[in-house]
């Protein structure tokens, strides 16, 4: 792996001005530490995928196909008559600029092919030359090149530097979404042999046992009755999850960080504590025990193939309904295509909720509601026992993810209960250019968290670190709140790097420190087993020297 | 050369070349061609060329419903959402309707556009941070540019009707209200002017835009200016024939063209400049302004989990069905008290 530099090594370096040389004529800089390395073969025969192949970034030769130029024109002509986004997207754009200092990629390596506008240009200039009549005759002035073995290097590396965020697609005054252009383009890539091999082994993973982990059916359980069993170190209370149970209420599904990996699982105690302070009837799957989608980073098919287990799953089980976990990405996929992938959803019930009897209005199609949502309702109608002390010790501010945020629009949800388990006054905001709907990515999402990249990763994630920066030094922020499982893989690194006093935390976590049982035990840590501020002997001993 | 100079040199020379075209056709008494044939010709590509690519799009279908969300989403009944988010995020359609008029009327995209910049900071570690603040010029820009260019449009058709049509005569005085100069000074010719000269001078000055420039931007901001200055030279310093051109313009919208002999050639080089815009309209950038109307995420209500989006081209595809899943894990999976369909 590629040493990192230190961020007062990276900064200085960062300049916006364009190079002197004109974009067509400048080839990528594949420096070790920004790009990802292409996949595996192995993962490639394991789903099918076409072309595998041993690769390396470096070597001039990619063992592209033989015929890999008519591939990706035919795929190109292909999607432009599936998809009237790429058409018109590829169309319509003036280069006004708006979107060109709204890409934190662009903001973090000066590159200026990341601005969003140029990085479709990379796309478009080959759309010209082979779809136009003007860029068949006027060829460079007219803004056309041809496709080449470069041009597809190009395509590989810009196009994995690219989160699919959507921030650029905010401010286009058209509305045109480089996210979409980009998982196509990652489509035509993936059709002649070229993926990046974190994303493939984790569809790998997920497509035959059921997370990215690879973990089969025992290991998840272990996993899970692993974390049940510190929350009753803990708490006291004995959280004890159902496996595949059929005739159970609902079907639970989180994405596999929140069992595998800290701090997620933090966030995975805090909901079993949720569930078990309800009485929930709910059941978690083996088979689906994956809600993130790998597989949409990589094509809009595998996207569906993966997502297929969900809704299998739920009509196998015979539940009423879908409740999903904290996730960004997984939301974005079930938000925007599930229903129409595999609608209607006739087999289960419009949801609602058996503690408070709210139906929810907003998802009685897909019959699937966001964890945030069935947990506000909680709060709102006062089923939840709760004690905001607990949270005392972390001063939050809160990450709106890029995909719920702007591809779904859940941002109040997450603050209301943000506000009901923590202190008053110890919830605040980052500056309102850097969050909500205009909130800047982590930097590694859509399959490009891998450890080959990292210097790409802590440049894109260096809008929102400074951000985070801003709010700790000014207020103390001490934690970065999140409802995406990417981001609490993800986060970590970022912040160690950028700003290492302040951690991460989903915000079921922050739910299950607050709740109060009747039959718990004294606390005196949060589910970290950090101390809390104000109870058990800490609080005596303050009390001591207060007299 | 480099990329830049190509690029801003073939658009200058082009639109330069449009206006000599045009000076020498009329000095060769070209004048039919160029006040009746071109005329026609530009209209005829203008309205075939924006309907068939208007077609063209719309032949291929919105798989997805993927609009950006840019506020919160209907959710649970107390979460109140005032009526800014809800056009942001619109999730019926009388919101989208007024999202769209927003969109298009004023531009609400680029009116939330920020500028981003590096500034040294000692203080903080890393020697610099990032600041972002709220950057109307862009947006300022385009609507004085685009209102300035409807106006005149509209202000024309006094040539092309009689009587002249109320409310044209209306705009007319309004857009003359200063009463400066004679004849009256338009406000919207000087606006339009300096508009495009702000949207050019910053396509020209800012290295970044610079940078991704090409001649196809250059060309329609150099071809409107030099609409522009040659209409303000017509109206202000080489005084043209109003009765005559109203004659043109009469002649050619009730199919009954005549040709006035007293037309300047100047005049044809404004006339000609402008059908060169029609005409090139269709095969453009400017295909922007129909193209808004289609865009998948600003145009569809925000209602996918309660109403069924239907992609025309849905297929079933091959996924890990449980029974190979539990055929592969039965074992383990026994053992460990998990649930299965068969027992072996």
């Amino acid at each position: 792996m590629a040493k990192v530099p230190t961020p007062a090594e990276l900064l200085p370096g960062l300049s916006y001005e364009p190079p002197e040389k004109g974009w067509m004529d400048v080839k990528p800089d594949f420096r070790p530490g920004t790009y990802c390395n292409p996949a595996s073969p192995k993962w490639m025969e394991w789903i099918n995928y076409p072309y595998p192949a041993a690769r390396s970034v470096p070597d001039d030769e990619w063992a592209l196909p033989q015929d890999w130029k008519e591939i990706v024109l035919q795929g190109m002509d292909d999607r432009l008559k599936r998809f009237r986004s790429l058409k018109l997207f590829f169309d319509i754009c003036v280069r006004c600029g708006a979107c060109a200092d709204k890409c934190h990629f662009f903001l973090g390596t000066g590159d200026p092919k990341n601005m969003p506008v140029l990085r479709a240009e990379l796309l478009r200039s080959v759309y010209r030359r082979y779809f136009k009549t003007i860029g068949r005759v006027l060829s460079e002035i007219a803004g056309a090149r041809d496709l080449t073995e470069d041009v597809i290097k190009e395509w590989f590396f810009y196009l994995y530097q690219c989160t699919i965020c959507r921030r650029c697609s905010l401010f286009c005054p058209y509305g045109i979404d480089m996210a979409e252009m980009t998982l196509l383009g990652r489509e035509l890539l993936a059709s002649v042999g070229l993926n990046i091999d974190w994303a493939m082994a984790s569809v790998a993973q997920c497509y035959d046992k059921g997370s990215h982990i690879g973990a089969p059916p025992q290991a998840f359980k272990d996993m899970v009755d692993f974390l049940a069993e510190e929350n009753e170190r803990v708490t006291g209370i004995t959280t004890t999850p159902s496996y595949n149970r059929k005739g159970a209420e609902v079907l639970f599904v989180m994405p596999s960080g929140d069992y595998f990996a800290d701090p997620g699982t933090f966030t995975m105690m805090g909901y079993l504590l949720l569930f078990e302070h309800i009485g929930l009837d709910y059941t978690l799957s083996t088979y689906a025990a994956e809600g993130g989608n790998f597989g949409w980073f990589i094509s809009h098919e595998m996207g569906k193939r993966l997502n297929a287990k969900i809704y299998a799953e739920a009509k196998r089980l015979g539940v009423k309904w879908i409740l999903g976990g904290e996730c960004g990405h997984m939301w974005r996929v079930c938000n925007q295509y599930m229903s129409t992938w595999w609608g209607p959803v006739d087999f289960l019930e419009k949801p609602v909720s058996p503690i408070t009897g709210t139906r929810f209005e907003n998802a009685t199609v897909h019959k699937m509601v966001h964890i945030s949502e069935f947990t506000a309702d909680l709060i709102h109608h006062g089923k939840l026992n709760l004690d905001p002390q607990r949270n005392a010790h972390i001063k939050l501010t809160f990450h709106d993810s890029c995909n719920t945020a702007r591809g779904m629009g859940i941002l109040e949800e997450p603050r209301y209960i943000i506000n009901n388990v923590l202190p008053e006054g110890n919830f605040v905001e980052m500056p309102p250019n850097t969050i909500r709907e205009k909130a800047f990515c982590c930097g590694s999402s859509s399959g490009i968290n891998a450890n080959e990249n990292m210097e790409l990763r802590m440049q894109g994630g260096f809008p929102r670190a400074n951000a985070v920066r801003f709010v700790h030094e000014k207020y103390g922020v001490n934690h970065l709140g999140c409802i995406c499982a990417l981001d609490r893989a993800t986060l970590p690194t970022l912040l160690e790097y950028w700003v290492p006093e302040v951690g991460i935390t989903g915000i079921s976590e922050l739910v299950g420190n607050a709740l109060i049982f009747p039959d718990e035990i004294e606390r005196t840590t949060d589910l970290r087993d950090r101390d809390l501020v104000g109870f058990g002997e800490l609080a005596e001993e303050a009390g001591e020297e207060e007299e | 050369m480099d990329f830049f100079k190509r690029h801003f040199f073939v658009a200058l020379s082009a639109v330069l070349g449009l206006i000599i075209i045009a000076y020498v056709g009329v000095q060769g008494n070209l004048q039919l061609l160029f006040g009746v044939v071109v005329p026609y010709l530009a209209a005829l590509i203008f309205l075939e060329g924006v309907i068939y690519r208007v077609i063209q799009w719309a032949r291929s279908p919105v798989p997805f419903r993927i609009p950006t969300t840019a506020a919160q989403g209907r959710s649970l009944p107390w979460i109140k959402r005032n009526l800014g988010e809800k056009l942001d995020n619109p999730a019926d359609t009388p919101h989208l309707i007024g999202r769209m008029a927003l969109e298009v009327f004023a531009f609400r995209s680029l009116f939330r556009n920020l500028r981003t910049e590096l500034v040294k900071d000692p203080d903080n570690p890393e020697g610099a941070r990032l600041i972002h603040w709220s950057y109307k010029w862009l947006w300022l820009g385009a609507i004085a540019f685009h209102y300035a260019f409807l106006v005149v449009i509209l202000r024309h058709l006094r040539f092309f009707t009689e009587p002249t049509m109320g409310v044209v005569l209306m705009l007319d005085k309004m857009d003359g209200f200063f009463q400066f100069f004679t004849p009256a000074v338009y406000l919207s010719g000087v606006v339009l002017v300096a508009a495009v000269g702000y949207l050019l001078f910053r396509r020209i000055t800012n290295p970044t835009l610079r940078y991704i420039s090409l001649a196809a931007d250059y060309f329609p901001l150099l071809l409107i200016l030099a609409i522009g200055l040659t209409g303000i030279l017509l109206r202000y310093f080489f005084k043209t024939d109003i009765v005559a051109v109203k004659e043109l313009a009469i002649g050619l919208v009730t199919l009954h063209p005549k040709l006035p002999a007293n037309l300047s050639a100047l005049f044809y080089v404004h006339l000609f400049l402008v059908c060169a815009l029609f005409a090139y309209f269709p095969f453009s950038k400017l295909m922007h302004a129909p193209g808004v109307f289609m865009s998948p995420t600003r145009n569809l209500t925000c209602n996918n989990r309660w109403v069924m989006h239907v992609n025309p081209w849905n297929y079933p595809v091959k996924f890990h069905s449980y029974a190979e899943y539990e055929d592969t894990f039965r074992e383990p999976m026994i053992e460990a008290g998990i649930p299965v369909e068969k027992e072996q």
